[in-house]
């Protein structure tokens, strides 16, 4: 996974809540059997006012004009600002794939939906939870100022504008962290215990043989 | 100290705990299917890797296989690839049982898994997929997971989890011929919202659980996480064990004696301390609909679509502003005005062999009103088809201008052919309603399979205790 310390980028704000991971990424862009390519699809049935098929080029589809991701202003965001409970539904990791292949490299919503969660702390994709108040006060500044840009600080745990005016602390679990400062892969942690796997399974098979069976 | 449900299968399943409460827990039972795990597998493969206990794998393509034309295989090659590749995966690595496009049992992950006895009380259960909450009917701790995790548990047996808080949902009372399940989980997810469960691990109980089947609890759990919560459960009964007595990968003899005495602890200890508790009166539950583009967007037979002019919250207003402007729907109307264009009877949530008959039940002897262009039935496995075959289910759906498929997921998430085109209206028994789920600009209303036929036959949404006494 690629590490993540510091970054600055610019915000696009999605003022809608409960986006679930079919608007994030449509079922029919999941049969692919890469991890890479999700991004030309990100928020398809919203993003193109054609419906989008696996494979069509990204020239060749007529993107809605009114769609927030293709205002002029908005292009090149890096930092999506969403509404409570985004990410809701499936446990598709294709949803995180394709806002990091997109360019995203943090979401920040005041609630996210709890796989999602999960998915994206796995791809170096920041989910970041900030108060309704806090948010509702980052959507009135992102309206209001063409260009608006925020700095995300893993390591002090910070959102901050660009004038330093205003700055929000946010929660992570140090476990989470570590691995995303350090780039870290989960399994090759776990498997520094494979030892104590081992002996639980031990245990576990004398305790419950039937599901070893 | 007492415990609930949940901390029971959570404790019996930590390696170790980190400093911050980050625990490493082990996984018993690991269903793949074809969509989300090709990823996984190409990691293993490309780290070179071995699955740590292949014996824990139990596999289905579903997805992506079609219900019709089963002899001219699966035509989209896309589709076909990948359905191909969990073949080729399954080959190379093993597993304890592969139901491949095309086998007999085949079917939906999540129906198969209970009912082939795979899984069973005091597991952990992963799958690829969020509807895994479903297996939590028969006493286990069962949840999605991302494709990362996949690849996690295939190498280490494991998951990284940060332990959830615990919420207790009871439904007191009993439930109304012509209401279900279904309706249960439609009428919570409406008052505690879609995010309503998020981080707890949701302990169905009540006189009105207990009185459920266990095809019922499946279906109530399968819904838990939309309400939010990853994992649904309900404690183990004689109900529970009466279930999987002699299925296939059921214990036997002196292991299964072994077994039950172990599964009959699986219950939150008397005076159990929950985080939250939410109740619900069964007796006063009537059958629901879904109005909107979240399942929280929902009301009663007898109501109404929603005024936005009379929701004072701005979000909330805006909210059901763009779903009826998505669904095509106007403030105030009544539910039993809504026409439908198409009716779905199948899914991980309502595809057995319960679903199947109740919905029978209502079209026996009447016919699909002349509005619903298509009314289908997807059977959930191969052999709950071979089972309501064998009743002369399909007879009667036949009979009444249904559909009879083959099974799979089809058009609950229509990634084969099955789908809503651009404005169809559908009376689905699946689980979400969300844009475009069940094809680009298709308009989706979760009922139950009692409602959906109710629907079918009478072209618009109705009371099915009315259709049932006529």
């Amino acid at each position: 996974m690629e590490k993540f310390a510091l970054h600055k980028g610019l915000v696009v704000p999605l003022d809608r809540a409960n986006v679930d991971t079919d608007a994030i990424i449509p079922k029919q862009f999941l049969k692919s059997i890469k991890r890479s390519g999700f991004g030309v699809n990100l928020f398809d049935a919203w993003r193109f006012l054609d419906v989008g098929q696996p494979g069509v080029s990204l020239s060749k589809r007529q993107p809605n004009p009114d769609f927030i991701l293709n205002e002029s202003r908005y292009q090149g965001a890096s930092i999506l600002l969403a509404r409570k409970n985004f990410g809701c539904g499936s446990s598709r990791e294709h949803a995180p794939w394709a806002l990091a292949d997109y360019g995203f490299k943090a979401v920040i919503a005041p609630s996210f939906g709890e796989i999602f969660f999960n998915n994206s702390l796995k791809n170096g994709l920041l989910p970041i939870v900030l108060s309704e108040l806090e948010i509702d006060g980052l959507f009135h500044d992102v309206f209001g100022f063409s260009g608006f840009q925020l700095t995300v600080d893993l390591e002090s745990q910070k959102v901050t504008t660009e004038d330093n005016a205003k700055s929000f602390n946010f929660q992570i679990d140090p476990f989470r962290k570590h691995c995303l400062l350090n780039g870290l892969d989960d399994i090759g942690l776990t498997l520094e215990h494979v030892d104590e796997i081992k002996q639980f399974e031990q245990r576990h098979k004398l305790h419950q043989p039937w599901l070893f069976n | 100290m007492l415990k609930t449900l949940y901390d029971k299968l959570w404790d019996s399943h930590v390696v170790r705990t980190e400093d911050d409460g980050t625990g490493l827990i082990y996984i018993d039972r690991h269903l793949v299917h074809e969509v989300t795990s090709p990823q996984a597998f190409e990691g293993l493969k490309l780290a070179k890797r071995r699955p740590w206990r292949v014996e824990s794998i139990v596999a289905t393509a579903d997805h992506n296989t079609p219900t019709t034309d089963w002899d001219k295989g699966i035509e989209d090659p896309i589709s076909k690839l990948q359905v191909d590749t969990l073949d080729q995966n399954i080959k190379e690595y093993g597993s304890k049982a592969y139901f491949p496009f095309l086998d007999s049992r085949q079917g939906i992950v999540h129906v198969i898994g209970p009912e082939q006895g795979a899984t069973l009380p005091g597991m952990t259960v992963v799958c690829g997929d969020s509807h895994t909450s479903t297996h939590g009917a028969l006493g286990c701790l069962a949840h999605g997971i991302g494709t990362s995790e996949v690849e996690h548990v295939l190498a280490t047996q494991c998951l990284v989890q940060k332990k959830m808080k615990n919420m207790l949902v009871r439904v007191e009372g009993q439930l109304d011929a012509g209401v279900s399940a279904k309706d249960i989980a439609l009428a919570l997810i409406g008052k505690i919202g879609t995010a309503g469960g998020t981080g707890y691990a949701i302990e169905f109980a009540g006189p009105a659980i207990e009185s459920l089947s266990i095809e019922g609890r499946m279906t109530l759990c399968n819904m838990a996480i939309e309400a939010g919560a990853r994992a649904g459960m309900i404690a183990v009964d004689q109900t529970t064990i009466d279930y999987l007595r002699g299925r296939t990968f059921a214990p036997k003899g002196d292991l299964w004696d072994q077994a039950v005495s172990y599964w009959r602890s699986l219950r939150s200890d008397p005076g159990a301390i929950f985080d939250l508790m939410v109740t619900l009166n069964g007796s006063e539950l009537i059958p629901q609909v879904t109005w909107g583009t979240s399942p929280e967007m929902v009301v009663g037979i007898d109501g109404r679509v929603p005024d936005p002019e009379q929701e004072k919250d701005i979000a909330k207003r805006e909210g059901i502003e763009q779903a009826l402007q998505y669904m095509g729907l106007e403030p105030n109307t009544s539910l039993t005005d809504i026409e439908v264009d198409k009716v779905f009877i199948g899914s991980c949530t309502n595809s057995r062999i319960e679903d199947i008959r109740i919905a029978a039940k209502v079209v026996s002897g009447k016919r699909v009103a002349p509005n619903v262009q298509l009314a289908m039935v997807v059977p959930g496995s191969g052999l709950v088809k071979a089972q309501a075959e064998q009743e002369g289910l399909d007879k009667i759906f036949i009979a009444a201008g249904f559909e009879w498929r083959q099974p799979g997921c089809s058009m609950c998430l229509a990634m084969n052919n099955d789908r809503l085109e651009a404005g169809e209206r559908c009376a689905s028994t699946s689980n979400r309603n969300f844009e475009g789920r069940q094809g680009a600009g298709g308009r989706t209303h979760l009922v139950s399979p009692a409602m959906a036929a109710s629907a079918a036959v009478n072209g618009t949404f109705v009371d099915v205790r009315q259709i049932l006494s006529e």
